[in-house]
């Protein structure tokens, strides 16, 4: 019996997921059995729960979406809950509706399960103080996207048994990624070591503060790692140029067999997708033995079921509700 | 003004702790009024004394001293009316302590035009209840373009010279305004930001990092600020850095005056109480230009203040609206209102034993009105009477349904502050008395 199931309402808690600061180690160890358990399930013919059903679960996405949205849909739906997807553009939003407005008109149909994705940073934390229901931040500008680091943590944890003194490498595009600070936060917190990899205009400052190893060489920061995440290259969120060119970013920090070389023999390859092929990873790479990116897809859904499952147990229950069965 | 100078009567002021830096009086005793300037101050203004020849008051002991000038106030004036008019902000400004507004010229249109300061001056004649004086603009349309018609700007009554919450980007048009005003003695105000380093939203560093929003590097204050200083020594004008957020900017004006040069500074109480980390859960009152920055900044501001490095302190009172407001951080428009906290907030500095009493207040009195040549912004026999009467021990609630302004975007909603306004007086009328609640 997992930790969840002794004590169901201990895991967030918080009534929202909002950030990675905001769940314990133990919260993440129980969301991530719980996630295991999932992935038995995805794995069968019959994947359906009656976990939410009566639920309605509506996912608000301001920025174009393919795998998160999907996912989220997909983890909805398999759990039961009435999933809705509210299409941005063409709605009031693109006629100028500010996101307080939009969020209160939900809010007003009694979603139990608001799933946001939004441009701006700390647009899901404004969201989570206006509306009744449970919020998930399914990625805020650059601040965080906590499902992709659960997932990315479960990925890491079914390959090596442990989180604990894994030696793990962010590369590429940290100044304008929120998987790499939901990554960073919850690695650290399960007691990984993190090597941040990336040139001087593409980290943030007082990054070293937050309990990482910066470098900002490939061949050092590789060396030894049992994982190499790769972060997407975020042209459209560079204000002006931080890199000069595409090729010299993939010259000294893409991806290839040469620098993949430097790192532990058994090392694991990641990327939140979506790629950009020859720009931060070489197509053999992306494609190839080492690579989990396909993996991490399979796992995303799985986390978003946990997720999902983990705060239904702490939303109010309705009156005509049977429970969960899980 | 809804005061008039030629009300006759004699009123006295008795038994208060005067405090008037001006002159570096600190002692008990009361103030005489008649036909709105003051008559004569110190022990013998007493109720003895005044028995029968003036309408006496009681201050039963409180502290006693003149009315703040605030160099930093937007309102809505012409154009934004609904965020704040001349009249709530001078009611806010009557609570706060603020005998006299200098109203920033970014308003639309923009204070650029004589006709334009003396639309101001009437509007605040007929509404306002404490005085007010324009700053214009040092470029048409604050645009940082074509220069303003200083001289006539000055005649029809602008104090000083500022493109407001815009710095002067371009060298060249600086250096002429610059030389162009120290032909009328005008002052050059500056917002010392430059706006190709500040896009982002709040202080850099590691704060900003975990929030995941673009920061402001000091830098972009200090190499602005380097810059006009160095304007300042080809040109020799009168130069005022309207408000600066870092232990660095400190340096670089220290060595100007070192070197004798005509330059002073400001600081917003904002700076000097709060710091980057009351941001929190991206607070949208806590984004202000320049950004709050880190406590060994907000601690050497306050050293800077104390040495005198740092002149006066300012609220830098800007009133936003909900709608400018209530957006995720990075969307929301910078600013907040202080005019009625800008004593208050100040005062925690006295209580906290980190500064003296009448050093603030000189801060927000006679040296601002040094800076301007005003005649206001001290207790002087033939002064306006202009002052306030406080309590500094009385601690109050900030709630947004009390504050005066029509835009309540205070950073200090729902605190308590230590010290409040009880009375302020303009020309010799009361025209705040504080209601306990």
């Amino acid at each position: 019996m997992s930790d969840i199931e002794k004590h169901p309402k201990q895991i967030l808690a918080g009534r929202h997921l909002l950030a990675i600061e905001d769940i314990s180690p133990l919260e993440i160890t129980a969301l991530l059995d719980l996630a295991d358990n999932y992935v038995e399930l995805n794995r069968q013919t019959e994947k359906k729960q009656s976990i939410l059903r009566g639920r309605t679960h509506i996912n608000l996405f301001f920025e174009a979406s393919t795998r998160t949205q999907s996912s989220f849909e997909l983890a909805g739906k398999r759990l039961s809950a009435d999933v809705m997807n509210m299409s941005v553009k063409g709605s009031s939003v693109s006629k100028g509706e500010t996101l307080l407005d939009t969020a209160m008109t939900l809010n007003a149909m009694h979603p139990d399960i608001l799933v946001v994705r939004h441009h701006a940073s700390g647009a899901a934390e404004l969201l989570a103080q206006k509306v009744s229901g449970a919020v998930i931040n399914a990625g805020d500008g650059q601040h965080q996207h906590p499902t992709q680091a659960l997932l990315d943590a479960l990925t890491l944890r079914r390959n090596f048994k442990r989180l604990e003194g894994l030696k793990i490498a962010i590369c590429g595009d940290i100044k304008h990624s929120r998987v790499a600070r939901s990554n960073l936060l919850l690695l650290h917190k399960m007691g990984a070591t993190v090597h941040l990899v990336a040139p001087l205009s593409l980290l943030p400052a007082d990054i070293d503060r937050l309990g990482v190893k910066v470098f900002t060489s490939m061949y050092d920061g590789l060396k030894d790692v049992d994982a190499v995440m790769m972060l997407r290259l975020q042209l459209e969120r560079m204000d002006g140029a931080c890199i000069p060119s595409a090729r010299e970013f993939y010259r000294f920090y893409g991806l290839d067999q040469n620098k993949l070389e430097r790192a532990s023999p058994n090392a694991i390859v990641m990327h939140p997708g979506p790629m950009n092929r020859g720009v931060e990873i070489d197509s053999t790479i992306a494609d190839g033995p080492r690579s989990v990116i396909q993996k991490q897809v399979e796992m995303g859904v799985a986390v978003r079921m946990a997720v999902l499952d983990a705060l239904a147990r702490n939303l109010p229950s309705l009156t005509n509700n049977d429970g969960g069965n899980s | 003004m809804r005061w008039s100078n030629d009300r006759n009567g004699r009123r006295a002021f008795v038994n208060a702790c005067l405090v008037d830096p001006a002159s570096g009086l600190d002692a008990k005793g009361g103030v005489l009024v008649d036909s709105g300037r003051i008559v004569a101050v110190g022990a013998d203004i007493n109720k003895q004394s005044m028995h029968g020849s003036a309408e006496v008051s009681d201050c039963y002991g409180k502290t006693l001293f003149p009315g703040l000038i605030d160099m930093r106030v937007f309102t809505g004036e012409p154009g934004m009316e609904y965020r704040e008019t001349l009249a709530s902000a001078s009611e806010a400004a009557s609570a706060g302590g603020v005998t006299t507004m200098i109203v920033m010229p970014n308003t639309d249109p923009v204070i650029d035009d004589a006709a334009i300061v003396d639309f101001i001056l009437r509007r605040a004649r007929d509404t306002a209840l404490v005085r007010i004086a324009p700053m214009a603009a040092i470029t048409k349309g604050a645009r940082g373009k074509i220069m303003t018609e200083t001289g006539m700007l000055r005649e029809a009554g602008a104090v000083a010279l500022t493109d407001g919450r815009v710095g002067v980007a371009n060298p060249q048009i600086l250096r002429r305004a610059m030389s162009y005003a120290s032909t009328f003695d005008m002052l050059i105000v500056q917002h010392v930001e430059d706006a190709s380093l500040a896009t982002g939203v709040m202080n850099e560093g590691e704060i900003a990092t975990r929030l995941g929003l673009p920061g402001i590097p000091r830098q972009a204050e200090t190499i602005m600020l380097e810059r006009d200083i160095r304007l300042v020594e080809l040109t020799g004008a009168r130069y005022h850095a309207s408000q600066i957020s870092c232990a660095d900017s400190l340096q670089v004006i220290k060595r100007a005056k070192q070197a004798g040069l005509p330059v002073s500074c400001g600081v917003s109480v904002n700076h000097l109480v709060l710091n980057e980390l009351d941001v929190g859960a991206y607070r949208t009152f806590f984004k202000l230009s320049p950004p709050l920055r880190s406590e060994d900044d907000r601690l050497a501001l306050i050293e800077g203040l104390n040495d005198g490095i740092i002149d006066i302190i300012v609220s830098g009172h800007d009133p936003q609206s909900a709608d400018t407001k209530r957006l995720p951080f990075a969307e929301a428009e910078f600013g907040a209102i202080g005019l009625e906290t800008m004593f208050s907030a100040a005062l925690s500095l006295y209580h906290q034993d980190q500064i003296k009493l009448s050093r603030l207040i000189e801060a927000m009195s006679c040296a601002p009105a040094r800076l301007l040549g005003l005649e206001t912004g001290k207790l002087a026999p033939g002064s306006p009477a202009d002052f306030v009467i406080a309590d500094l021990e009385t601690s109050w609630q900030v709630e947004d349904t009390t504050l005066r302004s029509s835009s309540k975007n205070s950073p200090f909603e729902y605190r308590s502050l230590e010290g409040r306004v009880e009375k302020t007086i303009v020309a010799g009328q009361v025209v705040y008395s504080y209601d306990k609640p």
